[in-house]
């Protein structure tokens, strides 16, 4: 009887297994039905870092009944190299992926992957880009696998106190005179430095001046045929020179970006000056919320510059492209490029948004309520595009570690600019 | 009678079948109650292993959607690649500097546990706690506390007059501020196996060599090291194996514009993250040649394994 009943027991919980089990696949294949009916759509945008889309979806989401956003944001670069294993695996990416410009060129090169925006309204909005911003993203045979969200452009970003302090004048505009080129920026430093000892260094980082430098030089290291040309471009070596000057002279704190020490530098006032693209007004505000009112911005010595700016694409893998491209082309519009620029600092790239009133009389009171807005703006629409590759990444790396190795006193500045030049023959 | 024998017939063909059976039982089910480990290891570690050694074979690349395969090339191009062997006498040196210490030091815990003390279990547990913090978290607060301008050691350092060493920079000092990492993390689960090692040892051997004279120190270093061969020489090996894959410390110590090259002049890349930059590190992607770097590791850690072997072999043993 025991036994018997146990045994009926245990068919009543098989068959309720079963039934259940069926239950919930034909529920999912109800909801699969039902979805393509609603069209109830989720689509996976995948971004690195702070884009300052949350408030811009919800958006969207009101606007248009049955689609779901979903963000997946990781770290610069493991979203980068997860993008590449994604779409070399075939499974895994997104529906919308960003892509910043050290990688652009190397997704680029592979448009079989991504969804040619031309074949959804790109040619509309090109004449709101710079051309070159819209250029980076056009693959060699002309398909387009992106569009542009926010540059990098630079100022230079450096506290009035420390200036104060070492006799030199405080105020953007004759700052922005006084250092109309790079050697000039150096020559202020060593006015800085002959009054301020080791306490304060003039420069953060030595790869920060090179990068500055080295952004505006066109070509840098590829060629307009794509060849590697860093070994004899003059421009590349005329960058490493002044960078070299500037070690030699002591103006250089010698630290890495990013680094814990970088970080405690804000706070500290270790180091007077930073290259500054806008979106690092938001990160010095994070680090050292002490120091409102101590910084200001100038414009950048040489004219434009940049460091960073991103791309946002549409892979092959999805399966919604035609909605994923009406995001993009929400999410890169000037009105919502306008409201990422007012809320998270990060860079208009059109034209139309740069040019107008409320990006040029943005003023930021945590930067001594410098006119932000138009020292950006004033950089990014002069800034000389560069011809990118697609081992920019690898390069730009290379020049910092021999760098690092010159401030760290490991080798001399000849033997570390032939290590690098060894590095870069290697690298493809 | 006919029925009778049919029915015999069938009994016994029952009883052979039963037999038959139990006998099948005996001699298979033992491999079937092992068989799910094998095939998961099968799945996850044996078709991994050679699907990498084809990968090492070839030139392929996440890049480029086509491969070839080029025989022992990448092996041939490794041997001559100065920063593989750079990243080779990083990961012994560090290996080295972080295993000898640890050990010693397990060793000791390990017996001063053993002693009656106080409140023993807790200390017994206190000495694990390490082993269960995240491996990110360790290094990423080791690497704040050996920060150069604001860490936490050069403050210590400064105390006594030795001020802002750049700890990052070095050669050595990487090393030693990595090592450090490595025996924090663990000594303590290394001194809980020399403990339950050592409490399987006879008393009498302690009691035997105390009648001899032999103090406390002479206990240890001839009954309690002698009886801990064998589990000094899993320890050795079971470090060798994990220290030879150093990879997250050293990742999570560099700065982070530094793309996997482990500091400047690439003064403390260990084998695993040279791997890692070929493969994913920089915009290289070479799958291949990564590959190649995987299998040369598995051969080092085969022989290496085998060398301390013998050297921790030396040991005299406990029986002898």
């Amino acid at each position: 009887m025991d036994v018997r009943n146990s045994w009926r027991r245990r068919k009543t919980v098989l068959a309720a297994t079963i039934l259940t089990a069926a239950v919930a696949a034909l529920g999912i294949l109800a909801s699969g039905a039902s979805a393509a009916r609603h069209a109830n759509i989720t689509l996976t945008i995948d971004v690195f870092g702070d884009f300052g889309y949350h408030d811009l979806y919800k958006q969207y989401e009101k606007s248009h009944p049955g689609i779901t956003i979903k963000e997946d944001t990781e770290d610069y670069a493991p979203h980068h190299t997860g993008l590449v294993q994604h779409l070399a695996t075939g499974a895994g990416a997104d529906d919308v992926v960003a892509i910043e410009v050290g990688y652009i060129a190397q997704f680029a090169a592979q448009p079989q992957n991504f969804v040619d925006l031309r074949d959804y309204g790109a040619k509309s909005v090109k004449s709101r880009y710079p051309a070159w911003k819209y250029d980076q993203a056009v693959a060699p045979n002309g398909s387009v696998i992106g569009l542009g969200t926010d540059v990098g452009s630079l100022g230079i970003c450096y506290r009035t106190d420390l200036f104060a302090k070492a006799g030199l004048p405080t105020d953007p505009a004759t700052l922005g005179k006084m250092w109309s080129t790079w050697s000039k920026f150096l020559a202020v430093g060593k006015t800085f430095q002959k009054k301020m000892g080791s306490k304060s260094k003039f420069i953060d980082s030595g790869s920060n001046l090179y990068n500055a430098i080295i952004g505006q030089a066109n070509p840098a290291y590829y060629s307009k045929s794509g060849e590697v040309i860093a070994a004899t471009n003059p421009k590349v070596k005329q960058a490493w020179n002044l960078t070299m000057k500037a070690i030699s002279l002591g103006e250089d704190k010698g630290l890495t970006a990013f680094a814990a020490d970088w970080n405690a530098g804000f706070k500290k006032g270790t180091f007077a000056t930073v290259t500054c693209p806008a979106w690092m007004m938001g990160y010095i505000q994070g680090q050292a919320p002490n120091t409102k009112g101590k910084w200001n911005i100038a414009p950048v010595p040489g004219g434009g510059g940049s460091w960073g700016g991103s791309f946002l694409a549409v892979t092959k893998q999805s399966s919604h492209p035609q909605e994923a491209a009406d995001l993009v082309k929400f999410l890169t519009s000037p009105a919502s490029e306008l409201y990422v620029f007012k809320h998270t600092g990060n860079l208009p790239s059109e034209l139309p948004v740069l040019k107008s009133k409320a990006v040029q009389d943005f003023k930021n009171p945590f930067f001594s309520n410098a006119p932000v807005g138009a020292i950006f703006a004033g950089s990014a629409m002069k800034l000389k595009p560069q011809i990118l590759g697609p081992h920019q990444g690898d390069f730009q790396t290379a020049a910092s570690n021999a760098i690092q190795r010159v401030e760290q006193h490991k080798q001399s500045p000849a033997k570390s600019w032939q290590q690098f030049l060894k590095d870069v023959a290697n690298a493809g | 009678m006919s029925v009778e024998q049919t029915t015999t017939v069938a009994t016994v063909d029952r009883r052979a079948r039963g037999k038959l059976l139990r006998r099948l039982d005996g001699k298979v089910s033992p491999y079937l109650y092992i068989a799910p480990f094998f095939v998961v290891f099968g799945i996850f570690g044996l078709f991994p292993l050679g699907y990498t050694a084809y990968i090492s074979l070839t030139d392929r690349n996440l890049l480029s959607p086509v491969s070839h395969v080029i025989g022992l090339h990448n092996y041939a191009l490794l041997i001559h690649d100065s920063y593989f062997w750079n990243a080779v006498e990083n990961t012994f040196g560090i290996w080295f500097l972080s295993t000898v210490p640890q050990l010693a030091l397990a060793l000791l815990i390990a017996h001063v546990l053993n002693t009656r003390l106080r409140v023993r279990t807790f200390f017994r547990m206190a000495v694990l706690l390490p082993q269960v913090t995240s491996l990110v978290a360790v290094a990423l607060i080791f690497t704040q506390m050996f920060g150069h301008d604001y860490g936490f050691v050069n403050w210590l350092l400064g105390l006594v007059g030795i001020h802002h060493v750049y700890w990052e920079a070095g050669r050595f000092s990487s090393w030693a501020a990595l090592s450090v990492m490595v025996i924090w993390r663990w000594t303590g689960y290394n001194a809980l196996i020399y403990l339950a090692a050592m409490q399987s040892i006879p008393e009498e051997l302690y009691e035997a060599a105390a009648v001899d004279g032999a103090r406390r120190w002479r206990q240890f270093l001839h009954v309690t090291v002698p009886s801990l061969r064998p589990t000094i020489i899993f320890t050795v090996i079971i470090s060798t194996i994990g220290g030879l894959q150093l990879f997250t410390e050293p990742y999570l110590f560099q700065p982070r514009t530094s793309g996997g090259t482990g500091g400047s002049a690439r003064q403390y890349q260990t084998i695993v993250m040279y791997l890692y930059e070929k493969f994913l590190g920089s915009s290289q992607f070479k799958f291949g040649y990564a590959a190649a770097i995987a299998w040369c590791l598995v051969l080092l850690i085969v022989l290496f394994g085998l060398v301390n072997y013998l050297v921790v072999g030396r040991i005299r043993s406990a029986e002898t």
